[in-house]
């Protein structure tokens, strides 16, 4: 009895401690979550785009699909209070420059679209077009609202 | 006591001589060597635009975040935010009243290859010439000219805001003095001309190691660190190693390296970001052969751990 009301109380302290974790830890991870995975499409795209794999448009509009459905709701996961911690590489521009940020977020949104819209990429040339289209706000957003950390 | 004052004094006195002395913005007996010849030539503008991308002068001095053609409105006004203050990047566009319009090939070259302005002040090393001090005459003089055919910007130059101890600009004679010279970071093999290519756009244009290369309290590289980064000497953050170390970019191929340099984009496709980016667009501007150069240096050079 003793032994179980103490893993009891184990077990109700780790609870709460990991639903603090979440509260504090929570937009943080979800963003860097997001962000992996938008860059392991663009890597997908990338490596034919470079050369490493073969052409396949059928996977390069997929990954522009999964690319778009990770960025969804991605700006929405900078409250006020998640500015530091969790070793974020989040600039404190993005707190500084809202509107900045959301229009550069906004602008990939709308090139990815277009990229999306236009079906299956034809060709390598084609890809390429939109590949450059779409990635150069990677380093857009990257150059004024990311802090490299290492 | 009396007698032990004057001998104060006399100290004090042979003190500020040899501060004096040692701080003087006098120039090495080399400069202005040949340039008169060089004024004569035929400018080389082709080249001047290749050395004046490699070299890097509009993410300094061209309006923050400008592309295209606003690349070369050399206004400046960049705030470079660092441990000693807050500098502000001059205007070098050809205007008479505010940039270097007026400036002479020798006097322009001075300032390039040891700090010192026209009108004899020492510069502060956010102007890169440490790096600069070993570029050829005929780049000097190719940039010359090719910066003398851009569009005059009016902006007004705007003072340094730096801390006490740091806006004496005499002071600097003694700072170049500890910390400038002549020699190459890495030795590479003479004969492999990529490898000298790459060293001196690494070590001279692209002045790579002004960032990269970690500083000690007094500003000055610690060159035995040579590119394996540290904290970011202006703004905020880190730069990273960029030796072949495995902290550093080890695992990158030659073909890596290029290609990053060329579309911003890691092996994994992580993209450029920060100052970097400005960096990497200058660089995907020149011929490829200098991009490969690039990567064929930084994979000779001693691989180095973070710390």
């Amino acid at each position: 009895m003793k032994t179980s009301l103490k893993s009891g109380m184990t077990a109700t302290a780790l609870l709460l401690s990991f639903g603090t974790a979440i509260a504090f830890a929570g937009p943080i991870e979800d963003r860097k979550a997001k962000m992996k995975e938008v860059g392991k499409q663009t890597g997908i795209i990338g490596k034919m785009v470079k050369g490493e794999t073969a052409f396949d448009g059928q996977a390069a509009l997929a990954a522009y699909v999964a690319m778009g459905n990770a960025g969804t709701g991605f700006g929405e996961l900078f409250p006020e209070d998640s500015k530091t911690g969790g070793e974020t590489t989040a600039s404190p521009k993005i707190w500084d420059d809202r509107a900045g940020f959301e229009a550069a977020g906004k602008k990939f949104g709308e090139d990815l679209g277009a990229a999306i819209q236009s079906g299956v990429p034809a060709d390598l040339n084609a890809l390429k077009a939109s590949f450059g289209s779409v990635a150069q706000n990677c380093k857009a957003c990257h150059t004024d609202y990311r802090i490299k950390k290492n | 006591m009396k007698r032990l004052m004057k001998w104060f004094l006399a100290a004090v006195v042979l003190g500020l001589g040899v501060f004096w002395w040692l701080s003087e913005p006098r120039l090495p007996l080399e400069s202005g060597v040949g340039l008169s010849e060089l004024t004569d030539a035929e400018p080389d503008l082709t080249k001047g635009e290749r050395i004046f991308w490699a070299g890097g002068c509009a993410s300094c001095h061209a309006k923050k975040g400008a592309s295209g053609d606003d690349k070369l409105l050399l206004g400046g006004g960049h705030r470079l935010d660092t441990p000693f203050g807050t500098f502000v990047t001059p205007n070098i566009s050809p205007d008479k009243k505010n940039g270097i319009g007026e400036w002479s090939l020798e006097e322009f070259a001075v300032a390039m290859l040891h700090g010192v302005s026209p009108d004899g002040a020492h510069y502060y090393p956010s102007f890169p010439y440490n790096s600069y001090r070993k570029m050829q005459l005929e780049d000097v003089s190719a940039l010359y000219s090719y910066l003398m055919t851009l569009q005059p910007v009016a902006r007004e130059n705007e003072p340094h805001e730096l801390g006490i101890f740091f806006s004496w600009r005499r002071s600097l004679g003694i700072w170049k003095r500890l910390f400038s010279n002549h020699k190459w970071a890495v030795e590479v093999d003479d004969s492999n001309s990529s490898l000298v290519r790459g060293r001196y756009l690494v070590e001279v244009l692209g002045h790579c190691g002004e960032c990269h290369t970690p500083r000690n309290v007094l500003g000055g590289l610690e060159t035995g660190s040579w590119l394996a980064g540290g904290p970011a000497p202006e703004g905020l953050g880190k730069i990273p190693n960029i030796t072949p170390d495995e902290n550093g970019i080890g695992s990158w191929s030659d073909a890596d390296i290029a290609y990053y340099l060329e579309s911003g984009f890691t092996p994994d496709f992580d993209s450029v970001g920060g100052s970097m980016t400005s960096v990497q667009q200058n660089f995907a501007k020149l011929p490829k052969e200098d991009r490969e150069a690039v990567a064929a240096y930084l994979k000779s050079i001693p691989p180095i751990s973070s710390k």
